[in-house]
C-alpha cells in the first residue's frame, strides 16, 4: 500500500537495473564496523588457510604481494542499504591463492577470520571462478585501513558484511558455521538480489 | 558475549504514527505503534515507504525508547537533499502508517545483565540508540555508574537535552558531558570542541571509572576519531562497540 505522501526519487533505469531491492546509490564510501580501527603492521601481518584448527599454508606480506595479482570492478552493495557502482579492486583471487597453496578445497564452506575478531562465513563455491579475492588496493591505491587495509576480503556478490575487514585467513569448516554477524540476526547467505538480509529471510 | 537471535522471520508490518514530536530545528521524533516484537536497547528498525507507482524507499533508523515503553520512538534527522528523512520529519503525520521491520541489530546493544560502568558518547543523531540505553538504565538498573559525552554542533541541536539535563542533574550515578563544536560552552565542564584524545582523557580522568562497556555512535568520522582516542587512552577494543550513520538519506 502507498505510504502517504511519498513521492520519492525514482532512480534513472540504467541505475534501478542495478540496484537489488531496497537499495539505493551511493557516492561516497561509507564505513560500518563493529569497533574501532584496528592497526595491523605489515612486518607481522600473516595470511594463513587453514582446514579446521590446523594450518595448510601461510603467507607473510612480501610473500602476499608476489602473488599474481587481479583487477576487478565491481558493485558492491551493504545491508545497510547503501549500493556502490563500479568500485575498483586489486589484489589476489581466491583461485590464485589455492593454486599458490597447491590445495583442492577440502569442504564446501569456510569462515574468513578478520584481525578483530570477527569472522563470516561463505561458501567455498562463491569464493572460486573468479567470484572473490583478498583487496590489497581501491582505486588504485593501498586500501586505507578504515576500508579494512591492509587487506580484506571482497566478495562483490553478496552483502557487504560477507567481505570481511582486516582479513588474516580463511578457515575450512565442515558445516556452514555461522560468523559474526550471522549469530546477531543476520543472513547465514546474504544475496542482495533475493534481499537476504535478516536471520530466515527466504 | 550479547547477542540476540532472531527468531522467526522479520516480516514488514504496518505502524501507526501515534505522535510526531519536533525535538529540535532538524530532528524529529517520531511515536510508533507497532506489534513488533520486544527490543533489545540500541536496536533498529528498517522503514519502508512506497510511492503510489509502486516505487519503494527503505533506510534504517535507530531506535530511541526504552524496551518495553508503550510505543516505539524514532529520532529522524532531516539531511538537505535527502530522499526520505525529509518526508519523515517534514511530511509524516499522525495518523499515517509506515511499513517497518525489526527489531535488529545483535552487537550494538545493552542489557542490565551487561552492568558497568557505562560509557556512551555520541555524536549528533548517534545520541539515538544511547537514549535507548540509557532510559533502559534508568528503569532497570539505576544504579550503574554511567558516563554520556554528547557532542552537537550547537546547544539547540542537542536532541534530548532537557531529559538528560534533568536525568543527569536527579541522578548521581549519571554524568553528563556536552561539547559544542560550533559556539561555546553552556555549563561548567562542558567542552567547545571535537572530542579528541586529550579532552577525552580529561573526561575520563574526571569521571575516575573504567568502563565494562563502551558504545560510540555517530557519523564515520566522529566514531573513527573517538573510538581510537578511546584505545589510546587505554580502553580495551572488546569492549568498544561501535555504529555509523553513513549521513546521506
Amino acid at each position: 500500500m502507498p505510504t502517504r505522501g511519498f513521492v520519492g526519487r525514482r532512480p534513472n533505469d540504467e541505475v534501478a537495473r542495478r540496484l537489488p531491492p531496497g537499495q539505493y546509490l551511493e557516492q561516497g564510501f561509507p564505513v560500518l564496523s563493529l569497533g574501532p580501527t584496528p592497526q595491523v603492521d605489515l612486518a607481522t601481518w600473516k595470511f594463513t588457510i587453514n582446514n579446521g584448527p590446523r594450518p595448510l599454508k601461510s603467507w607473510t606480506w612480501a610473500e602476499f604481494e608476489a602473488l599474481p595479482r587481479t583487477t576487478l570492478q565491481r558493485d558492491i552493495h551493504c545491508v545497510t542499504k547503501w549500493s556502490k557502482f563500479d568500485t575498483q579492486w586489486e589484489g589476489v583471487t581466491i583461485d590464485d591463492l589455492f593454486a599458490a597453496a597447491g590445495i583442492t578445497p577440502p569442504t564446501a564452506y569456510l569462515l574468513a577470520q578478520s584481525y578483530d575478531g570477527y569472522d563470516t562465513n561463505i561458501p567455498v563455491a562463491d569464493l572460486v571462478g573468479g567470484k572473490a579475492m583478498v583487496a590489497t588496493r581501491f582505486d588504485g591505491k593501498p586500501l586505507e585501513a578504515e576500508h579494512g587495509g591492509p587487506a580484506r576480503l571482497l566478495v562483490p556478490h553478496l552483502y557487504f558484511w560477507k567481505s570481511a575487514k582486516w582479513v588474516k585467513g580463511l578457515r575450512f569448516t565442515e558445516r556452514d558455521e555461522a560468523g559474526f554477524w550471522e549469530l546477531r540476526g543476520y543472513h547465514m547467505y546474504g544475496d542482495p538480489w533475493r534481499e537476504q538480509r535478516y536471520t530466515n529471510d527466504p | 558475549m550479547t547477542t540476540a537471535p532472531v527468531v522467526g522471520r522479520l516480516g514488514w508490518q504496518d505502524a501507526v504514527v501515534e505522535r510526531v514530536l519536533h525535538r529540535t530545528s532538524r530532528v524529529a521524533s517520531l511515536f510508533l505503534n507497532t506489534t513488533l516484537g520486544a527490543h533489545e536497547a540500541g536496536q533498529h528498525l528498517d522503514v519502508k515507504l512506497t510511492a503510489p507507482d509502486g516505487y519503494v524507499a527503505e533506510r534504517s533508523y535507530s531506535i530511541a525508547s526504552a524496551p518495553g515503553d508503550r510505543s516505539i520512538e524514532l529520532a529522524v534527522e532531516r539531511l538537505e537533499n535527502g530522499e526520505v528523512s525529509p518526508f519523515l520529519t517534514d511530511d509524516v503525520q499522525p495518523g499515517d502508517t509506515l511499513e517497518v521491520r525489526g527489531p535488529i541489530g545483535g552487537h550494538f546493544i545493552w542489557r542490565a545483565q551487561d552492568g558497568g560502568p557505562l560509557l556512551l558518547i555520541g555524536g549528533g543523531s548517534g545520541v539515538a540508540p544511547l537514549m535507548a540505553i540509557l532510559r533502559h538504565r534508568l528503569a532497570v538498573a539505576p544504579d550503574t555508574t554511567t558516563l554520556l559525552a554528547y557532542s552537537a554542533r550547537t546547544w539547540e541541536e542537542l536532541i534530548f537535552r532537557d531529559e538528560l539535563l534533568i536525568a543527569a542533574a536527579s541522578d548521581a550515578r549519571l554524568n553528563l558531558i556536552v561539547t559544542t563544536t560550533r559556539e561555546g560552552r553552556h555549563r561548567p565542564g562542558d567542552y567547545e570542541r571535537r572530542f579528541d584524545r586529550e579532552s577525552l582523557r580529561e573526561i575520563l580522568r574526571n569521571w575516575g571509572a573504567i568502563p565494562a562497556h563502551a558504545y560510540v555512535c555517530g557519523s564515520t568520522p566522529f566514531v573513527e576519531a573517538v573510538a581510537s582516542a578511546l584505545v589510546d587512552n587505554g580502553i580495551g577494543s572488546s569492549v568498544i562497540r561501535t555504529e555509523r550513520y553513513g549521513g546521506v538519506a
